[in-house]
């Protein structure tokens, strides 16, 4: 953890230039990126240098597939499983993203997720949507995802509680709720004109790594190239330091986990779509794998930097890993450990990259 | 590194971002792994020859154990968080071992149905000849399975059955209302002259479809003889579920004549907590059919009497029946020419009379 302290210890520094007048952010776009990150200007957007190194071990494992796999890895039908895999959770780690870069943590998306997809399949649902449109489902299932992220958002803004517990009991809670409602049991999704529309595929891409791109797209304008996205690093950086900026804190945690909410309902819908079955099951663990993917992906664990980029790039990382173990028929026990080397190895290589540049400098 | 250089090097490094000690960390993190890896062996000595006793008698020779052209198989199955479902991946592997003409291909065991369906869409780019598959649930597997058949794979379902009859060729899968059946009739066997008899059952997850069956074969076959069970209480499948759940029973019943417990992974628990109230005025009945169990019932100094099998043996027939259906070869004893388009397994009782017979195909829990 000593790696994370210079940034952070380095924000908080550098932060307030002028307590006695407050600058709205709306005014100073700069300024906001100043108050995330002094010195470490171009690397919060995700430029190359950051995330050089999440680059390289993509392209190392194509060349471990390339070679230990030959065509059936190479071959275009596999790229697009692997895509469809990356799919669900690459939307929810896109989430995740802003809630760990406002300084936060949200442990709930995988049993909001399931809860979601519970909730839209229901048989009044389903025959709410058969007479209606397929919209209804996907209204449901996002419904159900942003109202989970606003009461975890006001238990931790409002209600000063910690975000891992506030969130803890929304993972237990949204799974239980789901067990409720479908009795554990699986429910099929027989209306056609969703599954037609969301199993589809468009200019030879499915649906799902569509909707993929689309999140993570509009993430990445969110994040970077707006006040919401410069008020997040700012409240993720120093929360008192925002505040002192003008922020208004505790609204804006409540919005990134409504946001968190909204992606694990896009999860859901992608769920119910490709196994076209809600169940309470679905999405179990999956808060611990976007996690991993968003670190991996360099976007800083305390808060304050984020970068959609790297997520993306994180998830790419570990499904096209997956994607290798499966090719090579390799034990099933010694994958779990190869993640959890890959965690470490690439927060290691990152801190290193991370240091490098300013020493450089100075 | 001293106290003193510690101290030194953290003051440098809170002027210079600190690089060493990562790699200092990683180092030491090696050597205890080193050592640990040294002790993690959990096979005694004697056992490493043998194996997982998953080894089937000697085979005989038939024509359709003759070499044929190479079978290409894709196998799925679920996590193996419990002795039943290791064997069962365990059992695959060791019948696709023993043909040169299967080419077996095991995914990662997964409990996350998004990662299995990636595993068939895997095999079907791969173009396998066929897929052994046993669904973390069948139903979210089901239009996956049918895009394979599409593709022209064969499928052959393994224990959780499919939503649709176009996804799968063949399905193998094991008996619970079967499992409910024979332990109930056993019990009827031995207490069918009491009819004041007191029969306890400790079931699995509750809510589980496969709980349900196994405790209504059970009712069922209780019903026959004028018996019904007088406390039931569920557990997890897990050793900790059944203590707990064995523990709280054998406090709500003074006293017992007959247990039915459906699991024998939670079992190890049951026979723990009924080992600490010391109690044995009651037969107990196991279910699944572990090989600890058999060994019990073998030596036939506990209260446990008997188990009801549920095959483990299944994903290896399922790898058999999928070589049979590549090479167009038909089910040895049967007359028909085709493989049937579903198996259901028998259910047998174990007691120490015919425990051989079914020990070497029982699973380690």
């Amino acid at each position: 953890m000593s790696e994370s302290l210079p940034p952070s210890l380095a924000t908080a520094g550098g932060v307030p230039p002028d307590p006695d007048r407050p600058a709205p952010l709306e005014r100073g776009a700069g300024g906001a990126g100043h108050v995330a990150a002094p010195g470490r200007r171009g690397l919060p957007g995700g430029g190359l240098g950051r995330n050089l190194g999440l680059v390289i071990a993509l392209v190392a494992l194509g060349v471990v597939g390339v070679v230990t796999a030959g065509d059936r890895f190479a071959s275009l039908d596999n790229v697009m499983t692997i895509l469809r895999l990356a799919a669900i959770y690459g939307v929810l780690a896109v989430g995740m993203t802003f809630v760990i870069t406002g300084g936060g943590i949200d442990l709930s998306v995988g049993s909001v997720l399931g809860l979601a997809s519970v909730w839209a399949s229901t048989l009044a649902t389903q025959a709410m949507t058969e007479s209606f449109h397929w919209i209804v489902m996907v209204f449901t299932a996002l419904a159900v995802g942003v109202v989970c992220g606003v009461i975890n958002g006001a238990l931790i803004a409002y209600g000063k509680v910690v975000a891992f517990i506030a969130t803890l009991a929304m993972l237990v809670a949204a799974r239980g709720i789901a067990e409720i409602i479908a009795n554990r049991r699986t429910q099929i999704v027989e209306v056609d004109s969703f599954l037609d529309t969301f199993r589809a595929e468009l200019l030879g891409v499915s649906v799902s790594i569509w909707l993929f791109a689309a999140v993570a797209v509009a993430g990445w304008f969110l994040l970077n190239r707006t006040t919401f996205g410069r008020r997040t690093v700012a409240v993720g950086g120093n929360p008192e330091a925002a505040r002192l900026a003008g922020i208004r804190v505790r609204r804006h945690t409540l919005y990134l986990y409504a946001l968190s909410g909204l992606t694990a309902g896009i999860a859901g819908v992608m769920m119910l779509a490709r196994t076209t079955s809600g169940s309470s099951t679905n999405g179990s663990l999956y808060e611990l794998d976007a996690i991993a993917m968003v670190v991996v992906g360099g976007t800083l664990l305390a808060g304050g930097r984020g970068t959609i980029v790297g997520t993306v790039l994180g998830v790419l990382i570990f499904t096209t890993l997956t994607n290798i173990f499966i090719q090579n028929n390799l034990s099933t026990s010694a994958q779990s450990v190869a993640k959890g080397l890959i965690i470490v190895v690439a927060v290691l290589l990152q801190q290193r990259l991370a240091t490098r540049t300013p020493r450089a400098r100075t | 590194m001293s106290a003193r250089t510690t101290a030194r090097t953290a003051a440098r490094t809170a002027a210079r971002p600190a690089r060493r000690r990562p790699v200092v960390v990683a180092g030491t993190a090696l050597v205890a792994v080193g050592l640990l890896a040294a002790c993690t062996s959990n096979t005694p000595v004697a056992e490493e020859e043998t194996g997982t006793g998953q080894q089937a008698p000697a085979q005989p020779a038939v024509a359709n154990d003759e070499p044929g052209d190479t079978v290409v198989i894709g196998f799925s199955a679920p996590a193996a968080d419990h002795g039943w479902m290791g064997a069962i991946t365990t059992g695959a592997i060791a019948e696709a071992d023993k043909y040169e003409d299967v080419e077996l291909r095991v995914a990662e065991g997964t409990n996350d149905v998004n990662v299995q369906i990636s595993q068939i869409e895997q095999f079907i780019n791969d173009g396998v000849d066929a897929i052994v598959l046993l669904p973390f649930d069948g139903a979210a597997l089901t239009e996956v399975a049918t895009e394979a058949m599409e593709a022209g794979i064969t499928v052959v379902n393994v224990d959780r059955e499919f939503s649709s009859p176009f996804a799968a060729r063949t399905t193998i899968l094991g008996d619970n209302y079967g499992m409910g059946v024979s332990a109930g009739t056993y019990v009827c066997e031995q207490l069918g002259d009491q009819p004041d008899a007191v029969v306890a059952e400790i079931a699995g997850i509750d809510s589980l479809p496969l709980t349900q069956d196994r405790s209504q074969g059970f009712a069922d076959a209780l019903g026959d003889c004028g018996l019904e069970v007088a406390n039931r209480v569920a557990a997890d499948f897990t050793v900790q579920g059944g203590q707990a759940a064995a523990a709280n029973l054998l406090q709500a019943a003074p006293q017992i004549d007959a247990l039915w417990n459906h699991d024998d992974d939670q079992g190890v628990g049951v026979l723990a907590a009924i080992e600490e109230a010391g109690r044995d005025e009651f037969i107990m009945v196991g279910g699944a059919g572990s090989q600890q169990v058999m060994e019990q019932i073998q030596a036939g100094d506990s209260v446990l009497q008997a188990t009801v099998v549920y095959p483990s043996t299944q994903a290896a027939d399922g790898i058999r029946l999928a070589r049979l259906l590549v090479q167009e070869k038909a089910l040895g004893d049967l007359v028909e020419v085709e493989v049937p388009r579903e198996i259901q397994l028998f259910a047998p009782v174990v007691t120490a009379d015919n425990v051989d017979k079914y020990l070497p195909s029982a699973f380690e829990s």
